[in-house]
């Protein structure tokens, strides 16, 4: 453990963690745009910086690890100007759209130009202006908005261990791409979107469809497959406009595509929505009680007539663990035979 | 007649680049076809040297009869046949064509250590830096010193880096030694991304051996089984003569397994890199050689801690460890007693600009400025006024004219505002706009930015609109003070030394040229006759003489007048181009 003070506040740490860290846990505010702590440091936004006593220039809060006895000012007049020049530079180089921008109302940079209380800027200038959209199905990257903070790179190497992206070129204009800034080609899983502070990266289905502010969140599990990872349905006019996952949920809030951009067939109208029995060559709609009695029938008729082992059953890896239990069950006490299978063994 | 001849020519890029590999072919076949082919080939020795400083002059050819030197320059390829005719075979050095007394002076003031052997030594042959006591340091360090000696040494020399920041060598050595871990890395930092930089190419062009034998030493020292020579590109003589180096120390087994059978082992790879200033930077440097983008990390961890792919790291500078051989060779005292208190030893620099000598010195520290620009540099060209000097590239500041008393040494260039750096030195004349000087420095750093972090890519960005906007006649009242505060935050919270130091030449040209910038903005002039957005030409009707010789050379038509009668410049046509104010001879043109 490490002794150290915050402001003037004695607090007791683990070695080895930050002075983010150890902040965040005296809730003690730092700002930052860069840091995630699912993510490597990665001391790019220079927003945490903090003057730590006997140490020559100021240093971020996010990269540096704690030491015994370490003296550390989180704020005073030197360290908000630079924080403040910091997020005047990031506007002055940004589309500023917040009125009709998907992110407002749950956007860091428009957080920090708030409470820096950002209204003209002294460094107005040329802006970043990219005309090429990208093409692909799931992911709107609007690259003028993004302040290169790096984390969707980082999220997409480090955890799910892809590098479909990364930053290309330098200078003003180095800018997250994929390579040879071809449309982005990647497995979609959207980590990235789910990480990105500004309303650079958006669901495609999701932009124009309800902001934060205006939406339902519902907690819920993901019906894909038997992981059962915790999504959280943002529910606009009736519609789940949006599915993300909370960072203190078992799946530490990543998913895949399926879970983080597959929501369309909720509203769809082609869904079905009653049992449907086959009658005269057509689908009929029917009630779970005719439907069951009807499966019941025909599966105690072709036992009588040819024995349980003509009666087979494979079960699906949508189905939770418990179903999956039962249904094995069902067919080898039930039924009587050891014909049961599982998608996932495909 | 049995003459001893010896032909060296200059063959660094300079020298190449002037024509110095047909100069040395058409030696050969010359010397070839003097008749008396036997006893010239018997006898005679051509070299390639490696760059010898005198860029302006190349090609420079050494020419060696009986052992007595006649230096030549500007030597082009048909000169040879008579050089060979009246100096080699006929005994009569050609005196039109040998240096100038300049060439003398500007070698005068010079100490020579780290270029020493540079064009003196055939860098593409081992034997002749063998010759002139080559490895013998190896040899010493491996038989008669511990590594902890060893760093001894370096410490008592009091060699400090050379790749920009000063750090004591020693103490970075000892920090190495220290480091627990099975495997550590010596990486020689070749990347010399500073603009108009040229000393750390020369040395590896000019003496590979030198840098290998210091890398052997330092790995010695530390206990790094691995070295990489991180190289840009762009310097293909320098990799060429680098990797043949590496085959030669291997094959007389000064590299590998088991070195000279005393037990150590050590290895050199070669990577070369892209080309980008930021790849200079250690951490970005070896996030290169790993692959990845060149980009800096924040510090802790220090390399020396966790480097390259995750081992403990040494990073020096070309110079540095060329420095270290002829330490080892001739002792720390002799080493330490050059220079200043705090300063030792030499410095490479590369000086260019308005200066009558350009070229590659090599000075003791703490040599006043002034014995630079003056007697080795030999003044300013064309009678022009010294301004200042510039030192320390993108990273560093100016110096002005009135305190050449300034010594170069790191503590005195610090106090100034400048920094030694790697030894970038740009003379500047009453003709460069320092506003234009900073503008030209800041738009090299914001196009090598890595663009990580926010106050270093946007920062650089504004800094360089706000300085062109000045130079552009549009600058506004307070531009020069936000320059000052966005300077300021911009040094303080950017993650590397490239942001960190991006500010520095506009800091310290508001510091000794303010009025300038006011000129600029307020009275919408450049003193210097530069920014072509706050110039005008026009013609004193008093003193044209109506001779045309202006109409004629105008490029853009913009000259109106008949034979006899004072001529007239159309402001809306004329480009600014300057050309009428070179050609008239009456001085009827006002520049202003
Ligand atoms: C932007 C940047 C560029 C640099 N470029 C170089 C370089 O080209 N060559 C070099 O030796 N050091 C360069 N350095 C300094 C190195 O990071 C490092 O300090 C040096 O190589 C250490 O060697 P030394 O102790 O022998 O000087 C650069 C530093 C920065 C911040
Ligand atoms: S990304 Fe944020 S700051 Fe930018 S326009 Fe959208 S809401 Fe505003
Ligand atoms: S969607 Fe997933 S795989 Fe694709 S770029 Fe983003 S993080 Fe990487
Ligand atoms: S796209 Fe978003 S997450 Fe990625 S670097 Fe830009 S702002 Fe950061
Ligand atoms: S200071 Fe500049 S070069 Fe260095 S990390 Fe930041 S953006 Fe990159
Ligand atoms: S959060 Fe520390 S630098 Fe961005």
């Amino acid at each position: 453990m490490a002794n150290l003070t915050i402001n003037g506040k004695r607090i007791i740490v683990p070695d080895g963690i930050t002075i983010l860290d150890a902040a965040r846990r005296n809730d003690i505010y730092i700002p930052t745009l860069c840091d995630d702590p699912r993510l490597e440091p990665h001391g790019g936004c220079r927003l945490c910086l903090i003057q730590v006593k006997g140490m020559p220039r100021p240093v971020t809060a996010c990269t540096t690890p704690v030491t015994e006895g370490m003296e550390i000012e989180t704020t005073n007049e030197q360290i908000e100007r630079q924080r403040r020049t910091i997020v005047e530079l990031l506007l002055s180089d940004h589309p500023n759209d917040c009125m009709i921008c998907d992110k407002a109302g749950d956007c860091t940079l428009q957080e920090l130009a708030y409470f820096y209380d950002i209204r003209s800027n002294r460094f107005a200038g040329e802006r970043r202006q990219y005309t090429k959209k990208d093409l692909n199905p799931f992911i709107e990257r609007d690259m003028e908005k993004c302040i290169l903070c790096g984390k969707c790179v980082r999220v997409c190497d480090e955890i799910q261990g892809l590098g479909a992206i990364d930053v290309a070129g330098r200078g003003f204009t180095a800018k997250v791409s994929p390579a040879f800034e071809k449309d982005l080609n990647c497995e979609f899983c959207g980590q990235c979107v789910s990480i990105c502070p500004t309303g650079a990266l958006m669901g495609k289905q999701s932009v124009g469809k309800g902001r934060q502010k205006d939406v339902k969140e519902v907690e819920t599990v993901c019906t894909y497959c038997g992981c059962g990872c915790n999504v959280t349905l943002h529910v606009s006019r009736n519609e789940v406009v949006r599915v993300t996952s909370r960072p203190d949920t078992i799946n530490e809030g990543w998913l895949c595509v399926k879970g983080r951009f597959g929501y369309s067939f909720i509203n769809s109208p082609d869904r079905l929505t009653t049992p449907l029995i086959k009658k005269d060559g057509k689908f009929v709609p029917a009630s779970w009680d005719e439907a069951l009695d009807l499966i019941a029938e025909k599966l105690s008729a072709i036992k009588e007539k040819h024995g349980p082992d003509a009666i087979g059953g494979l079960s699906s890896a949508r189905c939770t663990n418990e179903e999956n239990y039962l249904f094995q069950k069902f067919i080898r006490a039930g039924i009587g035979t050891n014909n049961v299978d599982h998608c996932a063994r495909y | 007649m049995n003459k001893d001849v010896s032909i060296k020519v200059c063959m660094g890029t300079g020298g190449i680049a002037a024509g110095g590999v047909e100069v040395m072919s058409t030696f050969e076949k010359a010397l070839a076809s003097v008749g008396i082919k036997a006893v010239v080939q018997k006898n005679c020795s051509m070299h390639k040297v490696g760059c010898r400083g005198f860029c302006a002059r190349d090609v420079l050819v050494d020419v060696i009869v009986d052992g007595a030197k006649s230096t030549y320059q500007y030597i082009k390829p048909d000169m040879v046949e008579r050089i060979v005719q009246e100096h080699v075979v006929g005994g009569a050095p050609i005196g039109d064509w040998l240096v100038t007394d300049d060439y003398h002076t500007f070698h005068d003031k010079q100490v020579k250590v780290v270029l020493s052997d540079c064009g003196e030594v055939d860098p593409e042959d081992i034997d002749s830096y063998l010759g002139r006591g080559g490895y013998e340091a190896v040899k010493k360090v491996l038989t008669t010193m511990t590594p902890q000696e060893t760093i001894d040494v370096i410490k008592a020399s009091g060699l400090r880096g050379r790749g920009g920041a000063g750090f004591p060598t020693a103490v970075k050595w000892d920090m190495a030694i220290k480091a627990p871990g099975p495997k550590k890395y010596l990486i020689c930092n070749a990347d010399e991304g500073d603009p108009g930089a040229f000393m750390d190419r020369s040395v590896v062009e000019g003496n590979p051996h030198a840098v290998i034998e210091g890398m052997i030493i330092g790995a010695y020292a530390i206990g790094a089984p691995y070295g990489y020579v991180y190289i840009r590109a762009e310097y293909p003589l320098a990799v060429e003569r680098l990797h043949l180096a590496i085959k030669q120390a291997k094959e007389r087994g000064y590299l590998g397994k088991n070195i000279l059978g005393k037990g150590l082992d050590f290895m050199i790879k070669v990577k070369l890199g892209a080309g980008a200033f930021v790849c200079g930077e250690e951490t970005a440097l070896i996030a290169s050689i790993e692959g990845k983008r060149g980009q800096p990390k924040a510090k802790p961890p220090f390399p020396v801690q966790k480097g390259l792919w995750g081992y403990p790291t040494i990073i020096n500078n070309v110079e540095t460890l060329a420095n270290v051989p002829y330490i080892i060779r001739k002792g720390a005292s002799w080493y330490a007693a050059m220079g200043t208190e705090k300063s030792k030893g030499t410095k490479v620099f590369a000086l260019t600009g308005k200066i009558l000598n350009s070229g590659l010195i090599e000075v003791p520290m703490g040599i006043p400025l002034k014995e630079v620009i003056y007697d080795i540099g030999g003044g300013i060209e064309n009678g022009k006024k010294l301004k200042a000097v510039q030192t320390g590239g993108p990273s560093g500041g100016c110096i002005p004219a009135n305190m050449m008393d300034t010594t170069l040494d790191y503590e005195a260039l610090s106090k100034v505002g400048s920094i030694m750096g790697s030894g970038g030195m740009v003379v500047l004349d009453e003709t460069d706009c320092m506003v234009n000087v900073a503008k030209y420095f800041l738009q090299f750093t914001q196009s090598e930015s890595c663009g990580k972090c926010i106050p270093c890519r946007v920062g650089t960005k504004r800094l360089l609109e706000i300085l062109t906007r000045i130079t552009e006649g549009k600058g506004r009242e307070g531009d020069i003070e936000l320059l000052e505060s966005l300077a300021a935050d911009v040094k303080t919270s950017s993650l590397c030394g490239l942001g960190q130091s991006a500010p520095n030449p506009v800091l310290s040209t508001i510091r000794y040229y303010r009025d300038e910038y006011e000129a600029h903005i307020y009275e919408k002039r450049c003193p210097a006759g530069v920014c072509k957005d706050l110039l005008s030409y026009s013609i004193l009707e008093e003193f044209c003489k109506g001779c045309t010789a202006c109409t004629r050379v105008c490029p853009a038509g913009a000259i109106i007048g008949e034979k006899k009668k004072p001529h007239k410049i159309i402001q809306d046509i004329c480009i600014k181009c300057g050309a009428c104010f070179e050609t008239c001879k009456f001085k009827a043109i006002k520049k202003g």
